[in-house]
């Protein structure tokens, strides 16, 4: 039996949202990184759920791309955190700051 | 063929007359850092003179064609909807007079000054201003040329605001010096303020003349003069005795003229004295047309003229210093000859204004030598063992007396010109004067009193002036050390002399002698001149032998005057005297409720209102935007998250906005 589409979007906004606050929140940046990913994938459900819902391949196609591009993402975005740690002996984002106006 | 080209009167050639000074002034002042003094001298003093040859060769020109005004357009100025104006000479009978006293009077002074200024640059230590001294006079006979030759208002104006700039270099020529080292720069603007606000009357005539006749070319507006209303015409003639009053030192505006004396001495000769100075009286009989329309103009020059030769004659009895009583006494003679044009006595006036120019110039170039055979004497002082003195005013005649027996040819050119202005015949101010005399009591008798104590006063003041000079002891050793003068400097003095004694007939007063108004007769209506009159005349010189008696009771027998005696005057006179000697306080006067009032409103607009109004809109302004910068540049806090918080919070109203109020 088919679970209303109601509930994967319920789902996929609690899951933006407790991303959305991670980031807001946490000052570790692979913290914060991990909660950027919660937030895409909360995205894709949204993504898969209207694709199922309204039977359309559209949305499915656009998650592999979102999935394509957040593991390009974490790639780079990995290697910079490496290089600031090994220049800093610190990912905390809030002490990244030294281009404040 | 020369000679053929000079008879027949080849107007082309009037420009020649401007060219040669504007000549002479450049080459001195390109060349003349190359040249020694003589040669400076000798141009800018052949530039000059060969100006007057010119002037002399157009008097001959005119008498061939009947003395008929001749009009030489030299080039256009400038072209504006109907107004066209022109670079035009007027060579008539008037112009050509006040060229010739220019140019004569000014040759003779140039001259004077070659040796003047040899010892003036030394004394005062900048020898290379010599050149600067005369590229500045031929700057003036250049702007004066310009004055008197003029044919329209407008190019007058060219040349009275040129010979005012003239006065005001020459003024503050040395203008380091003078009392707290400003005393000479201050007198030189005060000479340029003070002209300007005659300059103000003089533009907004100008200004009505244009509006009413829609040219300012003489002879149009002259013709025309009878059939534009007569409150137009009048407002015009008094504003221009306000440019009259400020040229001419008359009353209310002779302030700067005594102040002037701060220039050289044959700066004051040649501007304060003989020409710049007339340039009012020529002005009113240029425009006699005009006069003769507004009888009430005519009587307040009148009188204005009178008081001011009564007033400045006051004053110039109780003045110590030499060039002082000279300078009074010159306001005092233009006050007579604004007296005289103002009553419509043309010719009178002018001939005093000739033979003024004779003896006035004399007068202070002898005063010139006077004072630097004083500074010989302090020096040659010095030199015998003496101290050299700098309590000494070379200036001060109370230091001065016996310098008849040292400067034996200064004191009798000296003695020429003072009989000639105290109107002793028959030395040349007595017929001008008398003239001046009996046309003022035919026109006004109030105005022949009044003029008559005057004369009372000169011939007072030149004989006090002669006797503490030149005769008794001398009081200080600078006067018994006192040099004659070299003879470039006499020399001009001595043909000054033979122009003070001689220039009385011009117009002798007998019938068929008039030649003076023979020849102004072709340039200003209705010139005439009244049949001698033995009484003014022997009633005249019975006054001017009065006043030079009167001076020998006070000054003559006794040896008073040393710089700490008082003047046998002070204690007769009581606070009448120490209003003459006080200059009846009207700079005092000017000072508290004129100057004091305006710098005090000045200093409220430059210190508080510019300061705080002015200043304070763009201050504001300014600030305003660099505050609300240094609040917006606080949001860029280099907190990720913040600018995280931004994005998020932007997004969530973008969207609030697109749902519940686009919808």
């Amino acid at each position: 039996m088919a679970v209303p589409v109601a509930y994967y979007l319920a789902l996929s906004a609690v899951l933006f949202v407790m991303g959305a606050l991670g980031v807001l929140v946490r000052r570790n940046a692979i913290v914060v990184f991990m909660s950027l990913e919660l937030m895409f994938n909360a995205a894709n459900l949204a993504f898969v759920a209207f694709a199922r819902y309204y039977l359309q391949l559209d949305g499915q196609i656009i998650v592999f791309f979102v999935m394509t591009v957040a593991a390009a993402e974490v790639a780079v975005g990995l290697a910079l955190m490496v290089a600031i740690f090994r220049a800093r002996h610190s990912i905390d984002v809030d002490q990244m700051s030294i281009l404040k106006g | 063929m020369l000679s053929e080209t000079l008879a027949n009167g080849n107007w082309n050639l009037a420009f020649l007359v401007l060219f040669f000074p504007l000549a002479g002034l450049l080459f001195n002042l390109i060349a003349g850092k190359w040249l020694g003094e003589k040669v400076i001298g000798a141009v800018a003093s052949l530039a000059t003179g060969l100006s007057f040859v010119m002037a002399l060769l157009m008097g001959t020109w005119l008498m061939q064609g009947g003395g008929e005004a001749v009009t030489v357009p030299l080039f256009d100025w400038f072209r504006a909807g109907s107004l066209h104006l022109g670079w035009t000479l007027r060579i008539d009978t008037l112009s050509v007079m006040m060229m010739l006293v220019v140019t004569g009077v000014g040759t003779l002074i140039h001259i004077y000054a070659i040796g003047y200024m040899h010892d003036d640059v030394r004394h005062q230590g900048d020898p290379g201003r010599f050149q600067r001294f005369f590229v500045f006079l031929n700057l003036f006979i250049f702007a004066m040329l310009i004055l008197v030759s003029a044919d329209s208002y407008l190019m007058m104006f060219v040349g009275w605001e040129g010979v005012g700039l003239c006065s005001y270099l020459l003024i503050g020529f040395w203008y380091e010096k003078g009392a707290e080292g400003t005393g000479n720069a201050k007198a030189a603007k005060k000479a340029f303020i003070v002209n300007r606000i005659g300059d103000f009357g003089l533009l907004l005539a100008l200004f009505l003349l244009f509006g009413a006749f829609g040219t300012l070319n003489f002879d149009p507006i002259f013709k025309n003069a009878a059939l534009a209303s007569p409150a137009i015409i009048l407002a015009a003639t008094l504003l221009m005795l306000l440019g009259v009053a400020g040229k001419s030192a008359q009353l209310p505006l002779f302030v700067w003229l005594p102040d002037a004396m701060a220039g050289p001495t044959p700066v004051s000769a040649l501007i304060h004295a003989a020409t710049m100075v007339t340039a009012g009286v020529y002005l009113i009989a240029r425009s006699a047309p005009l006069y003769e329309l507004a009888p009430s103009a005519q009587l307040v020059a009148t009188w204005l003229g009178a008081a001011t030769a009564l007033f400045a004659a006051t004053i110039a009895i109780a003045q110590n210093d030499i060039k002082k009583v000279l300078a009074y006494s010159t306001i005092s003679q233009l006050g007579f000859m604004v007296a005289a044009v103002g009553m419509g006595a043309m010719v009178a006036g002018l001939f005093h204004l000739v033979t003024h120019a004779f003896f006035k110039a004399l007068l202070f170039l002898a005063a010139g030598s006077v004072i630097q055979g004083m500074e010989r004497g302090l020096h040659e002082a010095a030199h015998h063992g003496g101290e050299y003195d700098e309590d000494v005013d070379p200036q001060d005649m109370r230091s001065m007396g016996g310098l008849r027996s040292r400067m034996g040819l200064t004191f009798w050119v000296y003695l020429i010109g003072a009989l000639a202005l105290a109107g002793i015949a028959p030395l040349a101010g007595f017929f001008s004067k008398d003239e001046i005399l009996l046309d003022a009591l035919h026109e006004q008798p109030g105005v022949f009193a009044v003029l008559l104590t005057a004369a009372f006063l000169t011939a007072f003041y030149m004989g006090r002036q002669v006797l503490l000079v030149f005769f008794g002891q001398p009081r200080s050793e600078a006067a018994a050390h006192a040099t004659e003068s070299p003879a470039v400097m006499t020399v001009p003095l001595v043909l000054l002399a033979a122009g003070s004694v001689l220039a009385g007939a011009l117009n002798l007063p007998v019938e068929g002698l008039h030649w003076l108004t023979g020849w102004l007769e072709h340039s200003i209506a209705g010139a005439e001149s009244l049949p001698f009159d033995w009484l003014v005349a022997v009633g005249s010189t019975l006054v001017a032998l009065s006043g030079l008696a009167a001076a020998y009771f006070f000054y003559g027998k006794r040896q008073p005057l040393g710089r700490a005696l008082a003047d046998p005057l002070s204690s007769a006179g009581c606070w009448v005297y120490s209003a003459f000697q006080h200059k009846w306080w009207v700079d005092d006067i000017y000072r508290k409720w004129l100057v004091g009032p305006l710098r005090a409103m000045s200093e409220f607009l430059a210190a508080t209102f510019d300061q705080q109004v002015i200043d304070g809109v763009p201050k504001l302004l300014g600030e305003s935007v660099k505050d609300f910068a240094i609040w917006l540049s606080g949001l860029q806090n280099g907190l990720v998250r913040s600018y995280i918080m931004a994005v998020l919070g932007g997004l969530i109203f973008i969207l609030a906005f697109l749902l519940f109020i686009m919808r």
